[in-house]
């Protein structure tokens, strides 16, 4: 993946708005691994936790927005348990999510799910998934 | 006095076992609770984004009601309600300029300032009764009965709702040892299902599902027993799409740990809602003759 | 000396219609308001009688941040009222086959999977000019009570400004209304009595007397049809029709 760096992505308005959504700061970030390491759903992940990390310390939050990882998210929390910088990762992951979200961009359109999945699936897995997907 | 309970909408539908089994073993183990009079959905994810506040109306909403019905303790079944609610819980009493901001906007309730105790039952389990006393209330031990116990993330991650340390959890296998069962160490007992992500990205849910299977097949486990309906839905309902697509997951019954403890007790089989299980699930019971008619 | 008419004499006070300014008598309620203001109903106004739910309302008073709801033809006007009529929202209504339909709460979900995007904010039952509890109602459907749904639901009169102020996009008037009809056809007991008088009319209780008002002249029509006898206003419980033909 080619990547630009400069000082004007570093100060972008997108990864301070990663930043004040989430409440987290990437910065402090060691990129020691142990996120993606511990990560469940790393399988379908063109990135993983440590690289959005240090992309982020870029400023390069439009780079990670372009990416499937933001939406493979569970929330499982087993990398914020065991971050030694101490950063919700998860969190900083949903703040990811929320930039097109919050655009009114849909992820997963409720409709779009087979009426025969949304009858047999427990309302708690619906009502997260559309908590996560939609806008 | 009356204990609080909040059910979750999926133990009123697809996991009514989990309730059922649930309720019969409280009452059988002398606890008096109380379904919540008036309750809503409790989101099943807390909010993580700093500035949302909307997606925590929910479940402080239920705290609210809680709190208005005299309650001082309230205890959940389903994981994800568990998690929601305690989180929220914390928000209120330690977050005060989102707790005024929450309350003001709830002008049609009372204030609320996390007030209530939230617990999961298996927690309550042990602080109020103890395993020791579980154990002495066992009428059918689960002799012989190799159960992998599968935490799953909610109960817990984050740390400052985990009903113990997230890095060694014992309660699970204590509970199933008082139970008289033997607990199976398998290293996948806290990893996640994927969660909701079985609704949007399938493939990568069922790899992450089978992992935990296959490591809890390699255990050579009779079953495995959780306490969340998604991790139910993933890891038992969706078992042969996992199976279909993943080696080395063997077939592997499911069970509420309600479902265990109702067996343990010695009550009768209709408070197990096996209709809600897997065949699997109820051929294991039969060939260990674990059920009970009622007289 | 006649009496002119009440609106004539009663006090004009001004009110915002789409935030234009009229003057009107304070008496009337909002419709009539709007009516003499000029403008003349097409939709959005139909039994005048607080029933039809054509004629939802929002309206805010000076000083206050919050939003009102009324039915127009039941809210009377108050000085400095800014308002506009809500006649319609362009909710979601799925359809489905009533006939092969499960009546249970997965299957109300499976129609309208955005029931699960309700975050409890409470702005639907704030709204309802029925005091309907909306949010609760939801809640019962999630959970799959529509026994509870149903009954929390049933003053609804499918105005839908519930719809208009969803955060989550739902459209809880026309869930309600398909609870209400699962309810109703396939979950309430059945009564004996409707089964058979169904069973009677579809026997050809009232075939003959049908034909004998198809041979009617339009007179012999109208002449029958007034002289019809009807059920006094508030009538007292027992009453009895002096005849039982046609009964």
């Amino acid at each position: 993946m080619a990547i630009k760096v400069s000082v004007k992505t570093v100060r972008g308005p997108l990864a301070a708005k990663v930043k004040e959504v989430s409440g987290q700061d990437p910065n402090v970030c060691f990129q020691c691994g142990l996120c993606a390491g511990s990560c469940p759903m790393t399988g379908e992940m063109e990135i993983f936790t440590r690289k959005v990390m240090h992309l982020l310390q870029l400023g390069l939050a439009d780079v990670v927005i372009a990416q499937k990882m933001a939406y493979l998210c569970a929330s499982c929390h087993t990398c914020q348990v065991r971050c030694p910088r101490g950063i919700d990762i998860p969190a900083v992951v949903e703040a990811l999510r929320l930039l097109t979200l919050r655009h009114g961009e849909n992820y997963l359109a409720p409709e779009s799910i087979p009426a025969e999945r949304v009858r047999e699936m427990p309302q708690a897995a619906m009502v997260a998934g559309l908590r996560k997907f939609t806008a | 006095m009356k204990i609080g309970y909040y059910p979750g909408c999926t133990l009123k539908s697809r996991a009514k076992n989990l309730e059922d089994s649930a309720l019969a073993s409280l009452a059988a183990l002398g606890f008096e609770v109380e379904e919540l009079p008036r309750w809503n959905c409790c989101g099943a994810v807390f909010s993580l984004a700093n500035d949302d506040l909307i997606h925590h109306l929910a479940p402080v909403r239920d705290l609210i009601r809680a709190k208005d019905a005299g309650h001082e303790r309230l205890i959940t079944l389903c994981s994800m309600c568990y998690n929601t609610l305690a989180r929220a819980n914390l928000l209120m009493k330690h977050d005060e300029e989102k707790r005024k901001t929450l309350n003001l906007f709830m002008e049609e309730e009372s204030d609320y300032f996390g007030e209530v105790e939230v617990l999961h039952v298996l927690d309550f389990l042990r602080r109020e009764l103890g395993w020791e006393k579980l154990r002495a209330a066992v009428k059918r031990p689960l002799e012989g009965l190799r159960v992998a116990p599968y935490y799953g993330c909610t109960l817990l991650r984050p740390r400052e709702v985990a009903i113990e340390s997230p890095d060694l959890p014992v309660m699970f296998a204590d509970f199933l040892r008082a139970l008289g069962a033997t607990p199976v160490e398998f290293p996948e007992a806290t990893a996640c299902c994927s969660s909701y992500q079985i609704i949007a990205n399938e493939s990568a849910a069922l790899e992450a599902s089978a992992k935990i299977l296959r490591a809890a097949t390699a255990s050579s486990a009779d079953a495995l027993a959780m306490s969340c309906p998604v991790c139910e839905y993933n890891l038992g309902r969706r078992q042969g799409d996992v199976r279909s697509k993943h080696e080395g997951v063997g077939e592997l019954p499911t069970f509420y740990f309600t479902q265990l403890l109702a067996i343990a007790l010695g009550l009768p089989q209709e408070t197990l809602g096996l209709k809600w299980n897997e065949a699997s699930s109820l051929e294991l019971l039969k060939k260990k003759s674990y059920l009970t008619v009622s007289a | 000396m006649s009496q002119a008419p009440e609106s004539l004499t009663a006090k004009l006070i001004p009110i915002y219609i789409m935030g234009k300014r009229y003057e009107v008598p304070e008496t009337l309620t909002i419709m009539k308001a709007i009516e003499h203001a000029g403008y003349k109903f097409i939709r959005g106004c139909g039994c005048r009688g607080g029933i039809c739910g054509a004629c939802g309302t929002v309206y805010r008073r000076p000083g206050d941040y919050r939003i009102h709801v009324g039915l127009a033809c039941q809210t009377v006007v108050e000085p400095e009222m800014v308002l506009t009529q809500i006649p319609f929202y362009p909710a979601n209504r799925a359809s489905y086959d009533y006939a092969t339909m499960e009546a249970v709460g997965a299957a109300v979900g499976a129609l309208y999977p955005e029931l699960f995007r309700c975050v409890a904010c409470n702005a639907c039952t704030k709204v309802c000019p029925m005091d309907v509890e909306v949010m609760d109602y939801i809640a019962a459907v999630k959970r799959g009570d529509l026994a509870e749904a149903m009954r929390l639901s049933f003053d609804c009169i499918q105005c839908g400004l519930c719809a208009s102020r969803c955060m989550g996009e739902l459209p809880q008037y026309h869930i309600a209304q398909l609870v209400r009809r699962l309810y109703g056809g396939k979950l309430a007991p059945a009564t004996d009595h409707v089964d058979a008088m169904v069973k009677k009319i579809a026997d050809g209780y009232y075939q003959q007397k049908i034909d004998e008002l198809k041979k009617m002249s339009v007179d012999e029509l109208k002449k029958l049809y007034t002289a019809r006898e009807q059920e006094p206003h508030q009538a007292p419980e027992l009453w009895k029709a002096k005849s039982a033909e046609g009964l």
